[in-house]
């Protein structure tokens, strides 16, 4: 018989049972940080379509972007864009075989989020 | 009763399918990302919120405009991998597929909107 026990087997334990730690905060930090930039991504679009376009295009998105929300959604994206960064190079060293342990991992882990926030720093004052 | 094999239930559920290449091309994806982002957020960041003429004129410049048609086109390529793999996790059947079918559309559209504005300043 090949269903016997199909559906009354036991489910390993999900998510919801553990207790936030600091290598499962950043990894879904990475994931949150990557799909939220979609909306910058689309006004950086807009932007440029909006150049093309002509002198008046140009000035109501570059209002827009420049707004008090266009400016926190930039902001926001400019820490989102550095985290994700620092994160995605973690994932590239990780894939190498390296730095696996849960000490090195969560070490890399606090330099990401201390990282993330020294380049957003870094590129106000720059920009 | 239930007649189909174990075989037959268990076959396309492995890992054996497109993951490998779905990997290797957000790794190659992120390598790109990690040289192009930090020169098209000193590039573009520095003109946004600048006049027309100015914007214009950096545009028109062949190394900020490399940077950025570079920067949207493997962006938006890495976004649609990535997102994928979201719409993946959270989500079954149709509104997988519906999802997967949308943010691969959007992905390619706007890279190629980008693009083709960048195109137009520059040329």
């Amino acid at each position: 018989m090949a269903d016997v026990n199909r559906g009354n087997r036991p489910l390993s334990p999900h998510l919801s049972v553990y207790k936030p730690q600091l290598t499962s905060i950043t990894s879904i930090l990475t994931r949150i940080t990557g799909n939220a930039m979609l909306l910058a991504a689309l006004m950086i679009v807009w932007w440029f379509l909006a150049l093309a376009a002509g002198p008046e295009a140009y000035a109501s998105a570059s209002w827009w972007i420049t707004s008090f929300i266009g400016d926190l959604i930039m902001l926001g994206s400019v820490w989102a864009l550095w985290y994700h960064y620092l994160a995605g190079l973690r994932h590239l060293y990780w894939d190498t075989g390296r730095g696996l342990d849960i000490e090195t991992a969560e070490k890399l882990g606090k330099g990401v989020i201390i990282g993330s926030f020294v380049l957003t720093l870094l590129t106000i004052i720059v920009v | 009763m239930n007649f189909r094999t174990d075989r037959q239930r268990v076959e396309g559920l492995g890992s054996a399918k497109t993951g490998t290449d779905h990997h290797w091309k957000m790794t190659l994806t992120s390598v790109g990302l990690a040289i192009l982002v930090p020169l098209f957020i000193f590039t573009f960041g520095a003109t946004l919120g600048s006049d027309y003429e100015t914007a214009l004129a950096v545009y028109s410049r062949p190394f900020p405009a490399l940077v950025a048609i570079l920067t949207l086109t493997v962006g938006w390529m890495h976004f649609k991998g990535g997102v994928q793999i979201l719409i993946e996790d959270y989500t079954h059947g149709g509104t997988r597929t519906a999802l997967i079918i949308a943010t691969t559309c959007l992905s390619y559209a706007a890279a190629a909107a980008g693009i083709f504005a960048i195109v137009s300043i520059a040329l």
